[in-house]
């Protein structure tokens, strides 16, 4: 894109500085809108799983529930509670949500279309990820009142648990693939099962911790079944308690953008990215970015079928998955998947 | 223009914020400002194009050190105004430990410039790295080979820290409930619950 604004008479820094802004608000602006649809799927879903109707009354099937429902909490008063951090308690929401917007800057759509093509890609997801817990710990602590506070030392003791095992997955996906690109990731992909599948995850030796990333990343986004966050039946709302208005639809809008975004690194990671699913040349005619959206959408399937029918864990049995079973069992993959790969000469 | 620019600012916020940890009266804040601190630390690392030092600043002192910080300042009930009370007490020794730091900074870094100090295998000058390859393999073609001994000893220390910090929390209490997880989990309907076929007009013998 940079070379398109060069060709319209523009310096080489300013046109770069026009299209990095043109692809953030490219990437940024769709991704609001994907995120208003999906909260309208999820609901269609869930009350589709609960035998009920769901979202009917706004628009053609209700599709413009979102809308309504984003008009309505524009129009509100943003309240304050007077013994809160005010400063604080205004900013945690607007880390949440530019947080979970930044990390879409490395995920590849297509072939070449990614806004910052760097080395260390799934490192930076990492490290953007790993600051999504401090939305959550601040709103809690500037709050003043006790169930946020609760919420958020949950969160924070949550967070960092599945962030050691998911590190440890990503490391195994990183050996196979010989790189931190994420485009270079996706592209070792191509053919890997049998010569014709593309999708890491078939893989007998990668399919377990594919299984082990889509529960940690359920995990990562406080999604049901470990939802305990904002767990209503402890916590009343948890974090969000004392947030209402945009502040409260902030929070709503980061966090379907993360819940987004693990689907995208599920599919990227795993199934293939933008590569068709099969290795076979007349499906390379689909363009990338619908079998990635495709890919994206079958993940969010999973995720609102599982937050529909999988009951909240309790605390403890959260802790001891993450501590006890994944990352013992993450870690001993590590050895297995490197062991294999030194055995098979993949490094040679 | 835009490398000279990003670098200034992000060293000023650097700056201003590394003051502000000190300054800010609520330890809640100083965490805050501390985190503001190392992502710039970490925004000057990708402007000299150390991409791979930058990640793991953010992801290990923001992700983690930082996050446990603010757990433990936030539970902790602190009296500001007793802590501002020992400030002027505890000055001198703070500017003792400041004069020693910097000192032992200009040593390091002359002795260095001096030529003296070889680190890893001996006779080896300082490591080469091409701007061609990669950071990450850049750094652990080093790792694993130049510097094996001293990446392996600093593994050992942290090694040792780790147990060591296990011994000194992990305590067996007596009298405390804990789950037995493997009995839940062996639980089954039948255990807990019985179907009564009871005629009508009779009360269940439970």
């Amino acid at each position: 894109m940079t070379s398109f604004f060069q060709s319209l008479g523009m310096s080489y820094e300013g046109a770069w500085f026009t299209a990095t802004i043109a692809g953030i608000l490219l990437i940024a602006l769709p991704l609001m809108l994907a995120v208003a649809m999906i909260i309208y799927a999820e609901r269609k879903l869930w009350a589709a799983f609960a035998l009920r109707r769901g979202p009917n009354v706004v628009g053609p099937f209700g599709v413009l529930q979102s809308f309504a429902d984003g008009l309505k909490v524009f129009l509100q008063e943003t309240i304050i509670p007077s013994a809160s951090n005010r400063g604080l308690f205004l900013i945690a929401p607007i880390i949440t949500f530019t947080v979970a917007l930044m990390a879409w800057a490395v995920i590849p759509f297509a072939d070449g279309v990614v806004l910052a093509d760097i080395n260390v890609g799934l490192l930076y997801i990492l490290a953007i990820s790993s600051l999504g817990v401090y939305g959550v710990v601040i709103s809690g602590w500037a709050s003043n009142s006790k169930y946020p506070f609760y919420s958020a030392m949950r969160a924070a003791a949550q967070m960092i648990s599945y962030e050691v095992s998911i590190g440890f997955i990503l490391i195994c996906v990183v050996l196979w693939a010989g790189t931190f690109n994420m485009g270079g990731i996706i592209e070792a992909q191509k053919g890997h099962v049998l010569g014709f599948i593309n999708a890491f995850a078939l893989n007998p030796l990668l399919f377990p911790i594919s299984v082990m990333f889509l529960i940690s990343a359920m995990a990562e986004t406080a999604r049901a079944p470990f939802d305990l966050t904002e767990a209503e039946s402890e916590l009343v709302a948890g974090y969000q308690t004392e947030y209402s208005s945009m502040a409260f639809a902030l929070f709503w809008l980061g966090e379907y953008a993360n819940v987004l975004l693990m689907c995208a690194l599920n599919a990227i990671l795993f199934w293939g990215g933008w590569l068709p699913p099969v290795d076979w040349a007349p499906l390379y005619m689909v363009p990338g970015i619908i079998w990635f959206f495709t890919k994206i959408l079958v993940m969010f399937f999973i995720f609102a079928w599982v937050k529909s029918t999988v009951p909240r864990y309790r605390y403890d049995q959260l802790m001891r998955l993450g501590w006890k079973i994944f990352l013992p069992i993450s870690l001993f993959w590590v050895f297995l998947v490197s062991g294999y790969l030194m055995y098979t000469g993949h490094f040679a | 223009m835009i490398q000279v620019i990003s670098f200034y600012l992000f060293a000023s916020i650097l700056i201003a914020s590394a003051a502000m940890v000190i300054f800010a009266r609520n330890p809640v804040h100083s965490v805050l400002w501390l985190i503001v601190a190392f992502f710039n630390a970490a925004g000057l690392m990708v402007l000299i194009g150390a991409e791979f030092i930058a990640m793991l600043l953010v992801i290990v002192y923001v992700g983690a050190v930082a996050v446990l910080f603010l757990f433990v300042v936030m539970m902790l009930d602190i009296d500001f105004t007793e802590l501002r009370a020992g400030f002027v007490k505890n000055v001198p020794l703070g500017l003792l430990l400041a004069v020693i730091l910097v000192a032992e900074l200009i040593l390091g870094i002359g002795a260095y410039r001096a030529g003296a100090v070889k680190l890893g295998i001996p006779e080896a000058g300082p490591a080469t790295v091409s701007n061609s390859v990669p950071n990450i393999e850049a750094i652990g073609n080093l790792l694993y080979s130049k510097y094996i001994f001293l990446f392996e000893s600093a593994g050992l220390i942290l090694l040792v820290a780790m147990v060591g910090a296990i011994v000194l929390t992990h305590r067996r209490s007596h009298g405390t409930k804990g789950q037995n997880i493997n009995s839940q989990n062996m639980r089954r309907p039948q255990d807990a619950t019985r179907n009564v076929n009871q005629p009508v007009g009779q009360g269940v013998e439970l």
